[in-house]
């Protein structure tokens, strides 16, 4: 039986009917992990039996195997965030994301490939090594979450988790052909995630089938006592895919702009289209703060992570070089340990926190950022949800940007918005270039409002089937 | 040196005597094993977060209001940043713009002297350096911290030692901490510079650090005032620096210069939410506040009427002012009873080596014992016995004074057979009394008192021996 080309949710309700055990269906997608994972490198450890989890759950994906991300801590295990400097730290402790997919009875299959730190758009800072994109392996699969992407694209798994900062979720949703969720900053716990950008960060799923992603979510979301900063919110009713009639949906004008590949640009409009002839209203409106985005973002996220990643000293856990003095320390371990633009962006983010240039920078991204608050919040009086293009390219080659931070930081120009507002958004797979590579479309949601995202791609999915397609190699 | 008018402002650090620690639930706790006390939280794991413990919002908003401070209606937490290893997660959760509570003041010798700030933050952790190398006890990492921060509002190292006192006594009855300096419950830095009398300016500015007692920053501002006025008498220069006062040579030395410190890069904490005070909240507090030293030296000087330093010395002591004001209700005799509390059980608890809080005496006890004085039941000596065992044990005063045998013994008859045998035994005191030292009589009466084993009443007994040389004599 091909178990990859079933949605995780099929796969519990064989295992519910008995036609398939824990130990088949984990065996399954171990196997393809052992047979594929060479080529791809999207997983950096597996397991040869599934950690720990609930035989009795009744959720919906009971006994699905799922990747997590190298960057949520599994109790016993090494979490490195695909950097040097966290080689050998073996977290104590579970995020709580993970002790609630091991409640519900998911099975985890070993953690996935990144962007050293989530520090990317590609999957190259790793200190693993690049990840391939499995439609086309001399190209990325986007990053940060690349590997989460590709191993749910590959059918490696049938789901996995992933993080979201700026685009760390659906940037790679998109280059891999796959759904991906930010959820509303505060729905899911970032407990146990090892931070990047505080109050950016968002874990989140990824399926292909969009049913499994809402599984997901209800899975992973709600108030955490240990996260202040989460919030409790309904579980999400099941999928409503009858009726698009009367929604509307904007398309912010200012996402159509040079630098948008003409493939990505007409899949998009023909999306559009078709929910335009199921009923739905189609409106363009305006997000004029737009432009300040990436700016605003790389200036606060770095920011945070320059505070956040101090911690990495060599002194409690981690890599720690040899020296003759306690700076020496700190100097050799943190050279050595973080990579390229691990220091670029730690740089960056002391840069504008420093005395003399916090006004200009720290603070007044601060302030551009509740413009941009502002903008979703007059937009959203005019329509239900955006939609816009995820990435303005496909998946471009394996060090095409490396070498160019600002083109590579460009590739999130239409992710990041919504992350700096906190807003959910979903990447669905809705076409290919010419040259048969996967585009997304990203809709974008009120707070909160994750329902009615599902919903649209619930009905999209109902009336095609990019969702189905799979690179030719892992058919 | 009379030509420089000393400036000083105090930094203290006091430590929260909560439960559990600021930001997860791990006990706040003195003197464990090194690194008992720890979870991923306080010792800064990849991926943990910060949970803030409301029992320190309400200390913190009773200190502040205890220091007369305005309380921040809403306020969040920021990150100061900064290496070192004792810092688990190479920053402190701390606030920076918005202190919890500003604009107080502490009166001292009627004068006003203005707090500028009190602040919440945690704790770091504590260095252990031994001949293998370093080591980190994370035990106080994520205690719960006050930074109390005066205005340059103090004039000379006395009153800052008068200062330190009595913030320290409002934050006793308070109860938020102990303050014992000894195990670093309480810290505090000064800043100090000169100007010359009637300038307005400040001068330069140094910060002296590790004084381990409001007497070494009282010795340590006096150094420091010294040296600065004579490098500025001779036309030399401060220079903005930090200093460490040097106990064992009682001088400062220099730290580090400013060009080395630090650029401490705050920013908001996005872990923790935004935080709002509520009026009822501080109205709660306020209502809920004991009454502090002012209003107590108020209330002995003129409810109680005691003698001015019997009144300190009570107040300086937040258990045994409690005391004694528990001990008069229903009572009168405010002076009497303050005499007794200040002196013969203060004595008793000295000689056990324990405070108020230990003592298992209570104020019913006292004023037994002080009426059984009163009435010739006790005598003082006796009355010291009964103190020393029940400030230990507790106890019936009653069970105590029988089982001990020391009720006075004031019956003339049991004592004649004591008074005939110390006439006999002290020939050379009879003999001096009969030429004329009447003195001599109080050498009987002490033979006498041993002899009953402290138990026989003075008075009476010296009116036997009285009446027995007498009689003899005629």
């Amino acid at each position: 039986m091909d178990l990859h080309k079933l949605s995780g949710w099929e796969i519990a309700g064989k295992i519910k009917a008995k036609k398939l055990s824990f130990e088949e269906v984990f065996d399954y997608f171990h196997n393809r992990i052992i047979k594929f994972n060479p080529q791809l490198n999207a997983v950096v450890r597996w397991f040869d039996k599934p950690l720990e989890f609930n035989r009795n759950s009744d959720s919906p994906l009971a006994g699905v195997p799922i990747v997590i991300k190298d960057n949520i801590c599994l109790k016993g295990k090494e979490t490195t965030c695909a950097s040097r400097i966290l080689k050998g730290f073996v977290s104590p402790y579970d995020s709580t994301v993970v002790q609630k997919l091991k409640n519900a009875g998911l099975q985890i299959l070993g953690a996935a490939n990144m962007d050293e730190f989530a520090f990317g758009s590609s999957c190259e800072t790793s200190c693993y090594g690049p990840v391939k994109n499995p439609w086309d392996k001399t190209r990325v699969p986007g990053g940060s979450s690349g590997g989460s992407a590709a191993v749910v694209s590959a059918g490696l798994s049938p789901v996995s988790l992933g993080s979201d900062t700026g685009g760390s979720i659906r940037q790679p949703a998109s280059f891999c052909g796959v759904c991906g969720l930010k959820p509303t900053y505060g729905k899911v716990s970032r407990y146990g995630l090892i931070a990047f950008g505080s109050s950016f960060d968002q874990i989140g799923p990824f399926s292909r089938d969009i049913q499994d992603c809402l599984y997901l979510l209800n899975i992973i979301s709600g108030k955490d006592p240990k996260d202040s900063t989460s919030v409790q919110a309904e579980p999400l009713k099941n999928l409503s895919v009858q009726d698009i009639s009367g929604l509307c949906i904007g398309v912010p004008k200012e996402y159509f702009i040079e630098g948008l590949s003409e493939d990505v640009d007409k899949t998009i409009r023909q999306a559009l289209s078709f929910f335009k002839n199921n009923g739905a209203v189609i409106k363009e409106i305006s997000l004029p703060s737009t432009e300040y985005s990436v700016a605003v973002y790389y200036i606060l996220a770095s920011s945070e992570a320059s505070s956040n990643l101090s911690r990495f000293d060599g002194i409690k856990y981690g890599h720690r070089e040899k020296a003759e003095s306690l700076s020496e320390v700190y100097f050799k371990t943190r050279a050595k340990g973080f990579g390229r633009e691990a220091k670029r962006r730690i740089m960056l983010g002391t840069f504008s926190l420093s005395s003399g240039y916090y006004e200009a920078y720290y603070l007044k991204a601060l302030k551009a950022r509740q413009l941009i608050k502002e903008d979703f919040k007059a937009a959203f009086k005019k329509c239900d949800l955006m939609i816009t293009p995820t990435s303005p390219t496909a998946a471009f080659k394996i060090g095409e940007k490396l070498d160019n931070p600002l083109s590579m930081y460009l590739s999130d120009i239409f992710t990041i918005s919504a992350s700096l507002a906190g807003l959910p958004a979903l990447s669905v797979p809705c076409g290919f270039t010419s040259q048969g590579l996967p585009v997304g479309m990203q809709i974008i949601g009120n707070y909160f409002q994750e329902e009615m995202l599902f919903n649209l791609a619930g009905f999209y999915q109902k009336n095609t089937d990019w969702h189905k397609k799979i690179p030719q190699e892992y058919e | 040196m009379n030509n420089f008018e000393p400036v000083i402002g105090l930094e203290v650090h006091i430590q929260l005597n909560t439960e559990t620690k600021i930001f997860c639930s791990c006990p706040n706790s003195f003197g464990d094993e090194p690194n008992t006390n720890i979870c991923p939280v306080c010792v800064g794991l990849p991926g943990v977060l910060p949970v803030f413990n409301q029992r320190v919002l309400d200390l913190g908003i009773a200190v502040s209001l205890g220091l007369n401070c305005r309380i921040a209606k809403e306020f969040i937490f920021e990150r100061k940043n900064y290496f070192y290893p004792d810092l688990p997660k190479d920053y402190q959760i701390s606030q920076y713009m918005v202190p919890l509570g500003s604009d107080g003041f502490i009166e001292i010798n009627s004068r006003k002297i203005k707090i500028k700030r009190v602040h919440m933050e945690e704790d770091a952790g504590k260095l252990i350096h031994t001949q293998n190398g370093s080591l980190v006890d994370f035990n106080r990492a994520g205690v719960p911290l006050l930074e109390i921060v005066s205005e340059p509002d103090i004039f000379s190292a006395q009153e800052a030692y008068q200062y330190l006192n009595e913030l320290k006594l409002t934050i006793q009855y308070i109860g938020a901490s102990s303050c014992d300096m000894e195990k670093g419950f309480l810290r505090c830095d000064a800043n100090v510079s000169l100007r010359r009398q009637g300038d307005k300016e400040l001068g330069v500015k140094v910060e002296v650090k590790n004084m381990n007692s409001f007497k070494a920053v009282r010795d340590a501002l006096s150094y420091e005032i010294k040296r600065q006025a004579n490098v500025l008498s001779k036309g030399g220069r401060i220079y903005q620096e930090t200093r460490l006062w040097e106990e064992n040579k009682q001088k400062t030395i220099v730290m580090r210069s400013k060009e080395e410190a630090h650029d401490y890069r705050y920013f908001p904490e996005p872990d923790l939410v935004r935080f709002f005070v509520s009026d009822s909240q501080i109205e709660n507090a306020e209502q809920s506040l004991p009454e502090l030293p002012p209003a107590k030296r108020k209330k002995f000087r003129e409810f109680y009427k005691l003698r001015e330093k019997d009144s300190e010395v009570l107040i300086s002591n937040p258990k045994a002012a409690a005391f004694f004001e528990q001990a008069c209700r229903n009572r009168d005799d405010f002076q009497n009873i303050a005499n007794w509390v200040i002196g013969p059980l203060q004595e008793a608890l000295n000689t056990s080596s324990i405070g108020f809080e230990e003592a298992k005496i209570k104020p019913a006890d006292l004023l037994k014992i002080i009426d059984m004085v009163a009435d010739g039941g006790l005598n003082n000596i006796a009355a010291k016995n009964v103190l020393a065992e029940v400030v230990n044990t507790g106890g019936d005063i009653s069970e105590i004074v029988e089982k001990k045998n020391l009720r006075q013994v004031s019956d003339e008859s049991s004592l004649e057979e004591f008074a005939r045998q110390a006439i006999e035994e002290s020939p050379k005191a009879v003999k001096d009394f009969y030429s004329g030292k009447e003195n001599a009589i109080m050498f009987l009466v002490g033979v006498v008192m041993r002899k009953s084993k402290g138990r026989a009443n003075p008075k009476i007994v010296k009116g036997v021996i009285e009446r027995r040389l007498k009689n003899a004599q005629s």
